[in-house]
């Protein structure tokens, strides 16, 4: 007889919990958006007019503690600029499996080319898909945009840029160049 | 620390006697007299901040980096400037606020310029204006005006960059330039905010010794076009490794990243190198990976065809079993001490043969009983250190700037603190001016007679104690130099010392890679020697052969004629032959050639087995540079596939059932217990003079940077290297213009005409630069005679 009420206490807040708010996410059929800060897959962005940001120099590869970052500097030329000024980065790889989403990366970046977006869904299955090359992680095309390689803005210099006043690519700013290392995807 | 002599004011520790009492920051210490403030405070484990100091550069104070308190001065001092007198009290910053104020008032001056290109600078990350801004500068600017701004990069030669708006103006680069290299093409321009680092119009960098200032730049405004961008010290790996390009011995660093060789710095080796290596040295990697033979190859019905390694071996084997007693050795001169050993017991044992030799240039019989008489085996008599104190140092055929740069800069340094350098040959270079030398002018092939009638004003100059003579390769192509260099040794009493041009061939020399020589300097048709390498190698002393082989252009002839029925070529490239033709000859008439490679060659494609091998980076061993001073290194990359010759020689011994080691640590111990010889050595060579050619004699060498394979795929360097020119008389230089053709009996060169202090029946062209091939474009040697004639007809 004693053990009953308990029993009944126990259903008790099995009962009184259907009354409360729901915390179950039904992932993945309803996706609800993480927090602005959340640190999710990296971004490597552009400027307006489509050059890249990144200057490859491993600033980021060296604050990162897990050693997921490898990346590899290149000169630009005449005929391939990927970048405004003398270097970008001509291998870039973030590999996930090793990648603890810290953040230290984005802080140590000199060119704001390395940022992290909201984007968590990084679950896949075998390890090559899990290292992100230069194509993955490259922003998106915006309208607007030219993809590189192609010159700089003409008249801006590189100062220019980090002084944002490009702010949009110009008719003559075309891509050139064979070798395309990134597939871009508009 | 370094202790060096500088000729500038107290940094030479070791001759100094007096010593005066001297206070830093609260501690007394003794220094010898003329010590400078850092030096000693170094000593004390305080570090003044500096740019512009270098140990081995004079003093100049140009970059105030290192300002510190000096009690009863006025004003803050130079530590890098300030010598020490007795009972001086000095405060750095750590105990004075007058100096750490200084240090950060000047450190804000250099960085109000300064760029922020950390992020693209290839110093950053092992930059000292970074760490010193870190320790001693402000830790917030207070400047917010424009900065300077220049057009980057600027090349000052094709290999070296300059940032101008990087630059501190230390001086180091242009002092370097001047004192130590002798090369005053770069200097400080203009003045003030807008000072600069120049060169004349027109006149490129081109140093031989151009990439020591990219290292020693405390900032990151000098860099090299092959390593600017390629990584950031922080992802490097690196490996002290010795330098492979010649007999000087360089230690280097080799820094690599992800299995690629990205750059190699001189290491600092003060009994050595110093802190310094050539542009050679530094900058010829690519061929570590361009051009490899990569898997075993046979030859199968006319067609070489990829082969597994046991059936590699094994046909090395079976055609070497064959031909036993009847093959010849050719070494090549890049080996290591542990892979010519390897050979030189190979040779003796596997294949029961004393016809080996490493020599791949012009050799001579009295080459052969030069170096068995004075330099096989023998302990380092004449060193980098005693050619520094050296009364006078005669050369014999020998451009130290060319053929063994770290002996240039020796003798240069030397030089500038009194040591006479004479240098007998045929032209007065600007490499022999830059070391104060004077010329005893010798006709090529002439030599000989001018030694033995050399004047008694020279004689006395060698008579000196610690005289050096220095006697080069080339001396083996002119008959009698090397018998009247021995001559003149013992009539002096000046030490001898013989300096090769490849890296291995004091090595293969001490390691017995010779016909008639055992390792360490025994000689073969001496029981004793017999005896003692046959216990070390544990067969009866009758199974080695007893007589003297054949060496040189001896095998070649032989395997030509086919007295000889098989070849062993490891690292040989024919075109480098005295006679192309004869070694082309000999490939292709021996029966049966087995080559070790690395690269492909034109041994390669001829012979019957290719077996590849490993380069330095992927091996460990020892290299014997001139002085006979062992230079170890170790395996850089040690993960790599492939094997040393050692490695490859021991696989093909066992598949012939004889014992031989292919571990270098096992064979270095051998030949390490083995020991140099001690008894009877051979009497060195009394060969009469040679009379040099009639009518127009030729005069050549080889130029540091030339069409070398292992400076392959280096267009930044090879567009450093000095112009292919011919080098004549005023006279004759007036009598043929611009231009001049040189016809030898295979073909002629035409050259541009440069006018150099020589004979006026004498031409100077490069033995093997890009536009002139002696061997193959015109079929002579040195001392031969050629024709000239104006302008560019044939």
């Amino acid at each position: 007889m004693a053990e009953l009420p308990q029993a009944v206490r126990g259903f008790g807040v099995t009962f009184l919990t259907m009354f409360k708010k729901v915390v179950t996410e039904q992932y993945p059929e309803q996706k609800v958006p993480p927090k602005p800060r959340f640190h999710g897959r990296h971004q490597l962005n552009r400027w307006a007019d489509g050059l890249e940001k990144c200057v490859g120099c491993e600033l980021c590869a060296w604050a990162c503690p897990a050693d997921a970052i490898f990346v590899e500097g290149a000169d630009n030329t005449e005929e391939e600029r990927f970048s405004p000024g003398e270097r970008y980065g001509r291998v870039y790889q973030i590999n996930y499996l090793r990648c603890i989403f810290c953040g230290l990366c984005i802080e140590a970046c000199p060119t704001r080319a390395l940022t992290m977006t909201n984007e968590y869904e990084l679950a896949d299955d075998s390890r090559e898909k899990l290292i992100f090359e230069k194509q993955d992680l490259l922003a998106p095309m915006l309208p607007g945009m030219v993809a590189p390689p192609h010159d700089m803005y003409p008249g801006m210099s590189e100062r220019d840029y980090y002084a944002q006043k490009v702010t949009g690519s110009s008719p003559e700013q075309v891509t050139t160049g064979t070798r395309t290392t990134v597939e871009e995807t508009a | 620390m370094t202790v060096t002599s500088n000729s500038g004011p107290g940094s030479d520790l070791e001759m100094a006697t007096d010593l005066i009492t001297v206070v830093i920051d609260g501690v007394e210490m003794q220094v010898p007299k003329g010590t400078l403030v850092i030096r000693a405070a170094e000593q004390l484990g305080i570090e003044v901040p500096r740019f512009c100091d270098h140990p081995l550069l004079d003093p100049v104070a140009a970059c105030r980096a290192c300002l510190i308190e000096v009690e009863g001065m006025p004003k803050p001092q130079p530590a890098c400037a300030q010598v020490l007198n007795d009972g001086m009290n000095v405060k750095t910053q750590y105990a004075s606020e007058v100096a750490r104020l200084a240090q950060e008032g000047v450190m804000e001056f250099l960085l109000l310029n300064h760029p922020l290109d950390c992020p693209v600078c290839d110093k950053g990350g092992e930059c000292p204006l970074q760490n010193q801004a870190m320790s001693a500068g402000r830790p917030e600017t207070r400047f917010d005006g424009e900065k300077r701004e220049f057009d980057k990069p600027i090349n000052v030669s094709a290999q070296i960059l300059l940032d101008r708006e990087r630059c501190v103006s230390c001086a180091r680069c242009t002092r370097f330039a001047e004192q130590i290299a002798g090369d005053p093409m770069i200097e400080l321009l203009e003045r003030g905010a807008q000072q600069q680092v120049g060169t004349a119009d027109d006149e490129p960098f081109d140093s031989y010794f151009s990439g020591n200032t990219v290292q020693i730049c405390p900032v990151g405004a000098l860099t090299s076009a092959s390593y600017r961008f390629r990584s950031r010290p922080f992802d490097l790996v690196s490996v002290p490794t010795t330098c492979e390009h010649c007999a000087s011995g360089c230690s280097l660093r080799t820094d690599y990243r992800r299995g690629v060789v990205t750059r190699r710095l001189a290491w600092d080796d003060p009994e050595v190198n110093e802190e310094w290596n050539c542009d050679k040295g530094r900058f010829a990697f690519t061929y570590q990976r361009n051009g490899r033979v990569e898997h075993p190859m046979i030859r199968e019905n006319g067609e070489l065809r990829v082969a597994s390694w046991p059936e590699a071996i094994d046909a090395a084997a079976r055609g070497l079993a064959a031909a036993r007693g009847q093959v010849g050795v050719l070494v090549g001169g890049r080996s290591t001490v542990e892979d010519a050993y390897a050979y030189a017991r190979f040779a003796r044992t596997a294949l029961a043969s004393d016809d080996i030799d490493f020599r791949v240039r012009e050799t001579a019989d009295e080459e052969t009983a030069f170096l068995a008489a004075r330099v096989a085996g023998s302990p380092v008599a004449a060193s980098y250190d005693s050619l520094e104190t050296a009364p006078a140092v005669l050369l014999v055929a020998l451009e130290p700037e060319d053929e063994s740069p770290i002996v240039f800069l020796r003798l240069r340094k030397a030089a500038r603190s009194g040591t006479k350098v004479v240098s007998v040959g045929a032209v007065a270079t600007t490499g022999l001016a830059k070391m104060s030398g004077t010329l005893v002018p010798a006709r090529p092939g002439g030599e000989a007679a001018v030694l033995r009638a050399l004047d008694d004003d020279t004689r006395a100059l060698l008579s000196q104690p610690g005289s050096v003579i220095m006697v080069g390769e080339r001396a083996a192509g002119a008959q009698g130099t090397l018998s009247a260099v021995a001559e003149l040794a013992d009539a002096t009493g000046a030490t001898l010392a013989w300096v090769p041009r490849r890296a291995g061939e004091r090595s293969a020399l001490d390691a017995g890679a010779l016909a008639g020589l055992l390792p360490g300097g025994r000689p073969i048709e001496d029981p004793q020697a017999r005896e003692q390498v046959a216990a070390a190698w544990g067969i009866p002393a009758s199974d080695l052969p007893a007589v003297n082989g054949r060496s040189g252009d001896a095998i070649l002839r032989a395997a030509r004629d086919g007295e000889l029925s098989a070849l062993v070529v490891g690292g040989v490239e024919l075109v480098d032959y005295a006679d192309p033709t004869l070694a082309e000859e000999a490939i292709d008439n021996a029966g049966f050639v087995v080559s070790l490679e690395n690269h492909h060659s034109a041994v390669t494609e001829r012979a019957d087995v290719v077996l590849p091998v490993a380069v330095v980076t992927e091996k460990a061993g020892t290299f014997l540079n001139w002085e006979g001073r062992p230079r170890p290194f170790g395996q850089v990359f040690r993960d790599a596939l492939t094997m040393g010759d050692a490695k490859v020689l021991s696989m093909i011994a066992a598949a012939m059932e004889i014992p031989l080691p292919g571990d270098v640590r096992v064979l270095r111990a051998e030949l390490g217990a083995l020991g140099p010889w001690a008894g009877n050595r051979f009497q060195a060579p009394t060969t009469p003079s040679g009379a040099a050619s009639e009518g127009t004699v030729l005069a050549s060498w080889r130029l540091l940077l030339d069409s070398g394979l292992m400076q392959e795929d280096e267009p930044h360097l090879a567009a450093t290297a000095r112009p292919t020119v011919a080098m004549v008389s005023a006279t004759t230089a007036a009598a043929l213009g611009e231009t001049v053709t040189v016809t030898g009996p295979a073909g002629s060169v035409t050259l541009p005409v440069q006018v150099a202090d020589m004979s006026d029946d004498a031409v100077w062209v490069p033995m093997n630069s890009p536009g002139c091939h002696i061997h193959t474009d015109l079929g002579v040697t040195p001392g031969a005679s050629v024709r000239l004639t104006a302008g560019g007809a044939a």
